[in-house]
Order: structure tokens, then C-alpha cells, then sequence
């Protein structure tokens, strides 16, 4: 899917409606790249915290996120529990700092896990074309056939619920977009001049793959990475949340949520703390993302 | 039926063999014997003996592979260990839940879309733009089981408008039906929504800028209808796209709202399954899901044929 | 003599970017009566697309746009979106240079021409579709009954473009612009459009304002030339009388190089020595000077007005 591109004339050549739309544009683009860059620090500072708190967890959390306390049981909000307690009296605001670290962890695995598989396969199609492209797309179309969910919940049932097991079917999930995207940057790669160039001085595959494409396909995949781990970290809350994940009496903020349900009533708060920590945290890496596609791929060509 | 759909037919029953062979082998895949998995509850060494019997587990891989999918074709795909009842059944049963849930948060996703889209993109640097790429944003960023769960607490429990849980059948009761299924559709239709509404805005901002927009507006055309018959015509290509490539999503998303509000539909049929360790009903539903989602594909492909005449007529795709 | 039906006068374009003021068009008056080709010709950049877009208000909103611009009896210059468009399309037509991107690719033909029949006209959808397949034939298009169903991509670009002019004359517009109706097309398809709207002027008496760069185009069709350089008209006329003595040192370059012989084939602009000023600056000045050969001190210190040519130190008419 590509979009329709007006087609390009030299500067010189555009006629002065052309060039006078070109400034508004710029004009427009210019107040909307300082919102965005603004936007992007916002998020890029909060995304830092929430790494620092889940590194940080056991130093700050002001109880022990497994202590059970049933005298407070269900407390509300106030000085001395700051997010509440749960049905059990633990306290929320250890908890969900602890929860942050599987958030994150599986976040950063299961972009990882992708990248390793999804990043040579994508190459291999890109490069060699003819037979290697069509089996990859075969495999691609295959793993897109099983949604994320329905993936999830085969693996977790060959290979039982697991943190570990949850991340494994995140990471794969995340590995069609990988190879595609690899796949279209070493397409795109393969033809530029100076890939032909180290090509033609008689450059093995593996010098053009590695020294010529693989780094200039770098800022797509950042781009690229910072979409996925939010979306490993809903992943993981989401898996979690539905007893695929984490298993309790680990602290996760699907967990979390998951055994909120039966308190929504009595106890709001068990329900509502948790998530806003998902919302903040995927928001601020999806803010983050936005202002690195600005910078790294200005095309846009993420799709 | 022309060339290009002929060839995405075949695609697609390469992609279904693809993944028989996947459900198949996972099932075979579970470490042990694959009739203790099968048996369920149930583990007497007669028990034992009759299920091999009965799926011919002593045959080879292949023949084994073959007796799955020809019965699969039939409709037949075996007995639940924990209902006893053939999977079909349960699967049919649990169909219209589903599809009503799906079809309610498609129209969900496509009307907010589309017409906050829309605004964003005529809207430019207008404050009715922001507020649409915010709300976009807050929705890709929102997981829907918790915006569920807030939901159900606001509009459930605190002002009780719609109903927090359980199914009532379109055909019984056309209003309780849809009190109860308003806010799941809700909930698994936002993030389609926001994905949505930010392709609805690229693809318009794209085509506004057309030399053919300039075209409908040097005929004197009114606004109204540059916009509508013109650029958001071309901007459905990709808009069309884009909930294809999203269904995946939507499927997923089901499985947790129908767990969220207690609806007795294909996700719910599938998380039972994986916590009984009901493997013959799982892999129905896996197979079964996984059908069903590459057929959808392959009419989303046949429907922007129909909007992209370049594509229908055999032109070049772009 | 008849009455003009379109009269521009003192149309000036600006655009506001970043903080800068970009003058387009300065000052630039013209007109045209029915059944009159008015050729405005100018390299690149020198304003004359602008013109056009001004001229049918099809400028974004960053354009400032002064003077005034009449069709018929109608002032066109600040008239709301709903008047202007009321007039484009049906009075006042526009065909552009891209014919391969400037039809919607996911609409028919026929669909295209009968949405402005039915816009101005209110014709119902049967009607239109009729009226269509006839204009269709008008500008030329074989087998037109099957071509009305058919989707631009499955057209030629020269067959786009006739039914870009198709669309423009759909309502018969006492005025057509067009805009490079012919840049974008092979030199043996050029030949049929310019054929379709000379045709259009003997048969409707359509009067067209041809915006081109190619003075072979000129010579074929048009009855008057304006030649606009940096933004200004630097000089007009009837096409015979100015080809034969250009006054103006600009335009005198500009013919030079297709009237020179050995040049045969080469109708294209030529490339005169020197930058196209900045739009930016406004000089008290004749903006040509930088580059002219006949350029005094007093062409950089007072600004000429257009008499048939704006230049202080003209070619004289002179006997040939």
C-alpha cells in the first residue's frame, strides 16, 4: 500500500502556487513539529520515569507488594496506602511499581524476540526475492492468520501459562510487522545507489546486508520498536489480565486488574490505579514514538 | 471473478492449509501423550484406550492429519472432553454472539472513525482537529479491557444505563439485547476507531491535496461534495485496508470483552478451553477463528476492488 | 468591437510565509471578448499560473488578493466560496496542466462530466449522462457511448486531458482558462487538443485564456499575447504585430533564439542570460534590468509602466 505521491519537480521548475503551498506547508508543519517535539519530551521524560520506578521498585515501593495485611483490607485511598490496598490489604502503590518491571520487562523481550526472528527473515526476502520472498510471505500470512489473542492462547495451552510463555507469544505476534518492515527497507535499500555501487566492487552478501542495508534500515525499525513495546505492554496486562501471564501472587498490573473485577463495587480504586499506569505508560512511549517517526522517518512509511 | 481475486483465493487456501498444519501439529506439539490431553478429566487406561481409539492416535501422522482435516470439512471436529458435546455445536451456538459483537463494534469503529477523520483532516489546525487526534491517541493507548472495566463502573454501577453483563438473544428481546451489548461494542470498538480515525486522516490530508479535489473544486462543486464524492471516496481505499489488517485485532479484543462482560461467545469458549485443558475444543475454535479470519480478508480484498476501480479492472494497484 | 467579458485589472497576489510577504502577481491587467484566444506567456514562475488560480479564486487562504476581476457583470475578487462557486464550472471553466493526476481515479468518465451538468444545470442523473456521451463526441473522442463508462487509469493522457475540456465547456462557459493544456502531452497529441479548442471558439465562441510557455502554441492558436516576467506584464499585443517587433528587450530574448534560423524545432523558451529575480523584493524598478542588455541606471532607480511594453529603452518599430 503505498499513497499517491504528487509527482516531484525540481525546485526550480514548480510554479508559484506550488512553491507558495510547499511554504504553507512548511509554515504549518513548523508550529506542529514544536507542539510534537514538546509532546515527544513530555513523553520521552514520563516514559524515563516509568523505567526508573520498575528498575527502582524494590528501593521506593513502601511496603512489600506480596505482604498481605487483612486488617486494611480494601482500604481507600490516603497517607499511608497513596493508591489503596487490595482485597488482601497489600499495598497498591508497591504493587503497581512492581508491576511496571514485568510491564517493562516483557516489553523490551518481546520486541527483542521479534527483531531476532523478524529482522533476518524480513532481510532474506528482500534481498534474494523470487523464492525466499514468497515463502517468507507465506509464513508472515501464516502467523497473521492466528490472531495475537488466539496465538497467545495456544502457546499458553501447549506450554502452560507463564510470564515467559506470555512474552514468547507477544514477541512472535510482533514479528509480521518486523519482517514487513525490514522487508520494504531492504527493497527500497537494494536499488540506491550506493548499495549498487558496494554491489558491483564485488561486496559479499553478507558486507551489503550487514554494512550497507541493516544501518540504514535502522531508524524504520526504531520507529518500529517504539510502537511495539507499548504494545507488548498491553500485551502483557492483557495476557496477564486473563490468567495467561504472570500468575498470582506476582505483582502485575493485569493481574492487578483482573482481580479488581470482582471489587469494582466496593473498590474502585483496585480497578482504576492500575490501569492509568497501562495508560500513562503506553501513552508516553507511543508520544516518544510519534516525535522519533518525525525525526528518523520523516516518509512516514510505517504502515 | 477476475484474475487479481482468483489469484488471492488461491492464497488464501494455501494460507488455510498453512494453518491446519499448525493447529494439527500443536495439538500434537503438548508435551505427553496426546490422548491424556484429549481425555481431559477423564485418565482410566480404558478411557485412555478408547480415546485412541477413536482418534486414531496409533495411526500414522499423516493418516491422522488427513482424518482431522477431511472431518474438519464435514463440520465434524470432535467431541469436548469436558461437555462431552461435539465442538461444533458449541461453536455454532457461540457464533452469533460473537458475530453480533463484532459487527455492532465494526459499525462503532467505522462511523466515530471515519467521521472524526474526517474533521481532523478539513479541520486542519483547528481546535476540533486536536481534540480528534487526541481522543485517537487516548484510544490507541487505552487497553479496552480496562476502558471495559471503567465503563462497566461508570455506566453500569454508578448510573446504571446499560448492563454490565450476560446475553440476552437479538430475537427475544431486541432492547435488553442491545442495552447489554452497547458498551462491549463500545469497548471493542475503540481502538479500531482510533486506528481508524488517524487513516481517515492521512488518507484525506492526501487527497484533499490532489489535483483532481483542485478539479472538483475548479467545476464549482460545493464543499460538501469535494469532500464527500471526491477525497473521502479515494481516502476509503486505504481506510478499508486498514480494518482489514485490523481484524486480527478485533478477534483478539473479543476474546477479553466477551470475558469482561460475561458474554457466552467464541472467546469465551476458547479461554474455557485452554483452563480445562479442553484440547478437541480448542482446536475447533482455533481452526475456526483462524478461517474465519483469513475469509474476512479475502472480502476485504474483494471490497476495495469494488471501491479502487484500477484494481477491479485490472489496472495497476498505484 | 464587443464588449470584454472578462476584465482583470491591477490583480495583485501575495503570500504570507513565515513572516515574508511573496509578491506573485503585480499589478496585472488584461481582458478578453468572446471567441478571443489571449495567450499569456512567461517562463517559469513568473506569475502566470497564479494569475489563473486568482483569477478563479482557487488560491489557498494564505494568498492576499487585490484588484478586481469581472466576468460579465460579476466581481469575482472577494465574492464568497457559495458565489465563486456558482460561477466555476459553469461560467468561468479551468483546465489544468497534469491531465494524468487531474481526473478522480475512482469515478467514471461519465460520472466526472455529469456531476457539473447536474451541479449548474440541475439535470437528473439520466439527462446527464446523455448530454455527456454528447460532449464526450465534441472534443473528439471516438466510440464516446463506451467511453463514458470507462475509468480515467483505462484512458491516454491525451484522451484525459479532452475530457478535462469536456468537463470545462460541459455548461459553456463564456471564458475557459487553461492552463499549459499541452506541456504534459507528446508533441503529435498537442496538435489534437489544440485542435479541439480552436474548434470550441469557432463553435461556441468560447473566449480562452491559454497560459503557456511554448511560443510555437502562440503562434498557432492565439489572436493576442501578454508576456509577464518576475510577476508584471512586460508587454502586449496582437499576435502578429509583436512577434514581428517585439518592443520589449525580454520579449525580444525570448523570440531571438525561435525566429533565429538553425533554432528550427526549438520552440521552446531559451534561456536568457541571469536569475529570475527574488518574489520577494518589489523594487522601484524595472524588474528585468538585472539581465537586459539595453539596462540604463535609470532602469534600476524608477519603474517603467506598460504602454505595449513596460521597458524605458524599447526596440524602436522599425521597417524591416
Amino acid at each position: 500500500m503505498t499513497t499517491p505521491t504528487t509527482p516531484t519537480t525540481s525546485t526550480t521548475a514548480l510554479t508559484s502556487p506550488t512553491r507558495a503551498r510547499l511554504a504553507r506547508a512548511a509554515g504549518g508543519t513548523r508550529t506542529r513539529a514544536l507542539l510534537r517535539d514538546r509532546l515527544a519530551l513530555t513523553g520521552g521524560v514520563i516514559a524515563a520515569l516509568f523505567v526508573l520506578a520498575a528498575l527502582l521498585a524494590p528501593l521506593i515501593s513502601p511496603y512489600d507488594p506480596a505482604q498481605a495485611d487483612f486488617e486494611n483490607a480494601l482500604a481507600q485511598p490516603s497517607w499511608s496506602h497513596w493508591l489503596g490496598t487490595d482485597d488482601l490489604g497489600r499495598d497498591q502503590l508497591s504493587r503497581v511499581f512492581h508491576g511496571l518491571r514485568a510491564s517493562l520487562q516483557v516489553g523490551l523481550l518481546a520486541v527483542v524476540l521479534a527483531f531476532v526472528v523478524g529482522v533476518p527473515l524480513g532481510l532474506l526476502a528482500g534481498y534474494y526475492g523470487r523464492f525466499a520472498d514468497s515463502t517468507v510471505s507465506r509464513i508472515t500470512e501464516t502467523m497473521l492468520a492466528f490472531p495475537f489473542l488466539v496465538l497467545a492462547v495456544g502457546l499458553a495451552a501447549i506450554l502452560g501459562p507463564s510470564l515467559l510463555n506470555a512474552t514468547i507469544a507477544i514477541g512472535i505476534s510482533q514479528v509480521p510487522a518486523v519482517i514487513r518492515i525490514t522487508r520494504a527497507e531492504t527493497l527500497r535499500l537494494k536499488n540506491v545507489d550506493f548499495v549498487a555501487a558496494a554491489v558491483a566492487n564485488g561486496g559479499g552478501d553478507g558486507t551489503v546486508l550487514f554494512r550497507h542495508i541493516l544501518p540504514n534500515a535502522a531508524s524504520a525499525l526504531t520507529v518500529q520498536a517504539t510502537v511495539g513495546i507499548p504494545a507488548a505492554i498491553i500485551g502483557e496486562a492483557l495476557l496477564s489480565f486473563l490468567g495467561l501471564g504472570v500468575q498470582p501472587p506476582e505483582p502485575s498490573l493485569g493481574v492487578m486488574l483482573s482481580s479488581a473485577q470482582s471489587f469494582l463495587a466496593a473498590a474502585p480504586w483496585m480497578a482504576v490505579f492500575p490501569g492509568l499506569a497501562i495508560v500513562a505508560a503506553t501513552l508516553a512511549f507511543n508520544l516518544l514514538g510519534d516525535g522519533l517517526r518525525d525525526v528518523l522517518d520523516p516518509r512516514g512509511a510505517t504502515r | 471473478m477476475n484474475h487479481y481475486l482468483l489469484k488471492r483465493l488461491r492464497q488464501s487456501l494455501i494460507t488455510l492449509f498453512l494453518v491446519s498444519v499448525v493447529v494439527f501439529a500443536g495439538v500434537r506439539a503438548i508435551p505427553g501423550d496426546p490422548a491424556l490431553a484429549l481425555a481431559g478429566e477423564e485418565r482410566s487406561p480404558e478411557a485412555l484406550a478408547a480415546i485412541r481409539e477413536q482418534y486414531g492416535l496409533n495411526d500414522s501422522i499423516f493418516e491422522q492429519y488427513w482424518r482431522f482435516v477431511s472431518h474438519a470439512v464435514t463440520g465434524d471436529l470432535g467431541v469436548s472432553a469436558r461437555t462431552g458435546l461435539p465442538v461444533d455445536d458449541a461453536i455454532v451456538g457461540a457464533l452469533p454472539v460473537t458475530v453480533e459483537l463484532a459487527l455492532l463494534s465494526l459499525l462503532f469503529a467505522v462511523v466515530v472513525g471515519i467521521g472524526a477523520g474526517v474533521i481532523a483532516a478539513v479541520r486542519r489546525g483547528r481546535p476540533s482537529e486536536w481534540l480528534a487526534n487526541g481522543l485517537a491517541l487516548l484510544g490507541l493507548s487505552v487497553p479496552n479491557f480496562w476502558l471495559g472495566i471503567v465503563l462497566v463502573l461508570s455506566l453500569a454501577i454508578a448510573v446504571p444505563v446499560f448492563a454490565a453483563s450476560g446475553y440476552v438473544p437479538f430475537g427475544v428481546d431486541p432492547v435488553d439485547n442491545l442495552r447489554r451489548m452497547v458498551l462491549p461494542a463500545i469497548v471493542l470498538g475503540s481502538g479500531l476507531a482510533a486506528v481508524v480515525m488517524r487513516q481517515t486522516r492521512a488518507a484525506m490530508l492526501d487527497s484533499l491535496s490532489a489535483d483532481y479535489v483542485r478539479t472538483a473544486r475548479a467545476k464549482g462543486l460545493s464543499r460538501r461534495q469535494v469532500i464527500g464524492s471526491h477525497a473521502l471516496r479515494n481516502s476509503l481505499v486505504t481506510v478499508v485496508t486498514i480494518l482489514g489488517l485490523q481484524l486480527g485485532q478485533l478477534i483478539s479484543g473479543a476474546v477479553v470483552t466477551e470475558q469482561i462482560f460475561v458474554l457466552p461467545g467464541f472467546g469465551k469458549l476458547t479461554i474455557d478451553a485452554v483452563f480445562t485443558r479442553d484440547y478437541a475444543m480448542l482446536q475447533g475454535v482455533v481452526l475456526c477463528t483462524s478461517a474465519a479470519y483469513i475469509l474476512i480478508n479475502l472480502l476485504v480484498d474483494v471490497a476495495y476492488s469494488v471501491i479502487d476501480p484500477r484494481i477491479r479492472l485490472g489496472g495497476a494497484p498505484r | 468591437m464587443t464588449e470584454p467579458v472578462l476584465k482583470v485589472s491591477d490583480l495583485s497576489v501575495s503570500f504570507r510565509s513565515g513572516g515574508r510577504t511573496v509578491h506573485a502577481v503585480d499589478d496585472i491587467s488584461y481582458e478578453v471578448r468572446p471567441g478571443e484566444v489571449l495567450a499569456v506567456v512567461g517562463e517559469s514562475g513568473c506569475g502566470k499560473s497564479v494569475t489563473s488560480m486568482a483569477t478563479m479564486g482557487l488560491l489557498p487562504p494564505t494568498a492576499t488578493v487585490t484588484g478586481s476581476v469581472r466576468l460579465g457583470g460579476r466581481e469575482l475578487v472577494g465574492a464568497s466560496e457559495k458565489e465563486l462557486a456558482r460561477v466555476r464550472g459553469n461560467d468561468l471553466a479551468m483546465i489544468f496542466q497534469e491531465p494524468m493526476t487531474s481526473l478522480n481515479p475512482v469515478l467514471t468518465v461519465g460520472r466526472q462530466i455529469g456531476e457539473v451538468l447536474r451541479r449548474h444545470q440541475g439535470l437528473s442523473r439520466k439527462q446527464a449522462a446523455e448530454r455527456a456521451v454528447e460532449l464526450l463526441d465534441l472534443v473528439g473522442i471516438p466510440a464516446p457511448r463506451r467511453r463514458v463508462g470507462e475509468y480515467p487509469h483505462q484512458l491516454s493522457g491525451g484522451m484525459r486531458q479532452r475530457v478535462m475540456i469536456a468537463i470545462a465547456v460541459a455548461c459553456d462557459p463564456s471564458v475557459l482558462i487553461a492552463d499549459e493544456p499541452t506541456t504534459a502531452l507528446d508533441v503529435t497529441v498537442q496538435a489534437g487538443i489544440l485542435d479541439v479548442l480552436r474548434s470550441l471558439r469557432e463553435r461556441l465562441g468560447t473566449a480562452i485564456v491559454l497560459i503557456t510557455h511554448d511560443l510555437g502554441v502562440v503562434a498557432d492558436i492565439a489572436d493576442r499575447v501578454l508576456v509577464m516576467y518576475a510577476g508584471r506584464v512586460v508587454e502586449h499585443g496582437e499576435v502578429h504585430e509583436l512577434y514581428a517587433q517585439p518592443r520589449h528587450p525580454y520579449t525580444n530574448g525570448l523570440l531571438g533564439a525561435v525566429l533565429k534560423p538553425g533554432a528550427e524545432g526549438k520552440r521552446r523558451l531559451p534561456e536568457i542570460p541571469g536569475l529570475v529575480p527574488s518574489l520577494e523584493a518589489q523594487p522601484d524598478a524595472c524588474t528585468f534590468a538585472p539581465r537586459c542588455p539595453r539596462a540604463t541606471e535609470r532602469c534600476t532607480a524608477e519603474r517603467p509602466q506598460l504602454d505595449r511594453a513596460a521597458c524605458w529603452h524599447p526596440h524602436e518599430v522599425e521597417a524591416r
